[in-house]
């Protein structure tokens, strides 16, 4: 496959997206993004099927609100990788900043390496697969979706869960009010292992443990104040 | 928000080279802080000099008439540069001499650093600009510590513009803003007999470490009982004489990254200030831990 490259040096970040978004015509099936240099918001708002190779070092919100495009970032990645992702799939083959994959309404988002703090916070059905640890605070108000990391997980995991199923391969800091580990059923191994699959993570499933929400915070309660 | 960035090299082949590799990386923090830009160098000239960097709006000060007056009262040569809104002093005298001197017969010459190798330079406008303006580019040394300031807990002035020098050789920049300054600021007056020239939070932080410092601690010792004593949100760069160091608060929210390679440590708001420092593309590039103490010393 001969992808189209465009060189950051040469071109906006403006200029790129508006490419890769189609505005002008129909995008290539495949480009290769060169020099970003820790440039801010590369590839964000892709809507179609097209796969994108990012080779460097990203800035904030690289490959936010993407639809069905396949992103690959060949390095680190800042503030904020596949926030609000609707669908289609990112991978960073080094580690992301904070707040990877926030909001996140589908598709996949893999970290090769760790993820800093508050990494799927809010997550509304993404999926997010890491590699390495998870800072403190992720998975914060998760409300849909799974949020799987083959290393440690930071202090205060899950904090004010809804609905999001977390399974962690390592050792967990500390749980976040309202979240608590969950006995791992026959079909949460089967969706964990098909997520592992999925994000090409070498690793056993055997030594994971599932986290999910206690459903006690859920609605105000006078007794839990102080768990607010 | 605010950028900082840090540099801090290894290798002396690069000592020549400081400035021209450090304002790419203050210019890129621009869009973080367009309000007011500062740096600190770090430059061992000689020993037994002691360097004090002073300012006046006033840019027909007669900053020889200055150095004229130090040198016979304290019977020591004295020499005085002008660098735009500034001037470098420098004295053959034992570290706190002249500052000493300045503080008690020119109450209000505002000094911007004071010390062995430390030079500040600190201004209101864009960074491309503070950095002409002060030849930023052409300067050398071991390490440099900068900043881009938009200004959230006190005035857009010349003094709140950052690096905050409060003891010899030490200074501090930080992004962020802390809760608990206006308490912290009357205890180390009361009880260290600091001195604050402004009303700005990083001036205290600096002052804390400061007097951390006086009370016989390591620099990573400070930062350590920094985490404790000061609230707030905060990601600092902090240069010593012969160091260099960097601590985010337990939350975190103000980003932060490091690079290294095997000729220098450099640390930035963001990575794209670090885009242009040579043989990045081969760093170990990473974000440092919340509430981790960071350092390097000894260059």
């Amino acid at each position: 496959m001969n992808a189209t490259v465009i060189d950051l040096r040469a071109s906006s970040v403006r200029a790129l997206n508006r490419i890769l978004q189609g505005r002008e015509e129909k995008p290539q099936s495949a480009y290769e993004v060169r020099n970003p240099s820790g440039a801010h918001a590369v590839a964000v708002g892709l809507e179609h099927e097209i796969s994108v190779d990012v080779r460097g070092h990203v800035g904030y919100y690289c490959a936010g609100m993407n639809q069905t495009a396949t992103i690959r970032v060949h390095g680190n990645a800042g503030t904020g990788v596949a926030e609000n992702m609707m669908s289609g799939e990112v991978r960073v083959t080094g580690d992301a900043s904070q707040s990877a994959g926030a909001t996140g309404h589908g598709g996949l988002l893999v970290i090769e390496g760790d993820a800093s703090a508050r990494c799927g916070i809010s997550m509304k059905g993404i999926d997010i697969v890491v590699g390495g640890r998870v800072g403190h605070l992720s998975a914060f108000m998760a409300q849909a979706g799974s949020l799987v990391v083959c290393g440690d997980a930071g202090s205060h995991l899950g904090d004010s869960l809804y609905e999001a199923n977390l399974y962690v391969g390592g050792s967990v800091a500390s749980l976040g009010a309202d979240c608590e580990e969950k006995a791992m059923e026959a079909a949460d191994r089967e969706t964990l292992d098909a997520l592992l699959d999925r994000a090409r993570m070498n690793v056993s499933s055997r030594a994971f443990r599932k986290f999910g929400s206690a459903r006690s915070l859920y609605h105000f309660h006078v007794d839990k104040a102080g768990e607010y | 928000m605010c950028g900082i960035v840090g540099l801090y090299l290894k290798n002396p082949q690069w000592h020549s080279q400081l400035g021209r590799l450090f304002g790419p990386m203050l210019e890129e923090m621009s869009a973080r802080g367009p309000d007011s830009a500062g740096f600190a160098f770090y430059h061992d000239e000689a020993p037994g000099i002691e360097k004090v960097t002073v300012y006046d709006a006033d840019t027909c000060r007669d900053w020889q008439a200055l150095a004229g007056e130090a040198s016979r009262a304290l019977s020591t040569p004295v020499t005085a540069t002008k660098v735009s809104t500034h001037a470098l002093l420098r004295a053959e005298s034992p570290p706190g001499t002249l500052r000493g001197w300045l503080e008690r017969t020119h109450p209000d010459t505002r000094i911007t650093s004071s010390g062995h190798t430390i030079e500040i330079f600190k201004e209101v406008g864009l960074p491309h600009d503070v950095l002409a303006e002060f030849g930023a580019r052409e300067r050398t040394g071991t390490h440099a510590i900068g900043h881009t300031r938009m200004a959230t807990e006190s005035a857009v002035t010349t003094e709140g513009a950052h690096p905050f020098n409060t003891g010899a050789d030490l200074c501090l920049v930080h992004n962020g803003s802390l809760s608990n300054h206006h308490r912290l600021r009357r205890r180390l007056a009361k009880s260290a007999g600091l001195v604050f020239q402004t009303d700005n939070d990083s001036e205290v932080a600096a002052g804390y470490l400061t007097w951390r410092l006086n009370e016989g601690a390591t620099i990573e010792e400070a930062l350590e009982a920094a985490l404790v004593d000061l609230d707030g949100f905060y990601t600092f760069a902090v240069g010593t004489a012969d160091g260099f160091s960097v601590l985010r608060d337990p939350i975190a929210c103000k980003p932060a990254v490091l690079a290294e390679t095997d000729d220098w440590v450099a640390m930035a708001s963001e990575f794209r200030a670090l885009a242009t420092l040579p043989g990045v593309d081969a760093a170990t590039v990473w974000e440092p831990e919340p509430a981790t103490v960071y350092s390097w010393r000894g260059a």
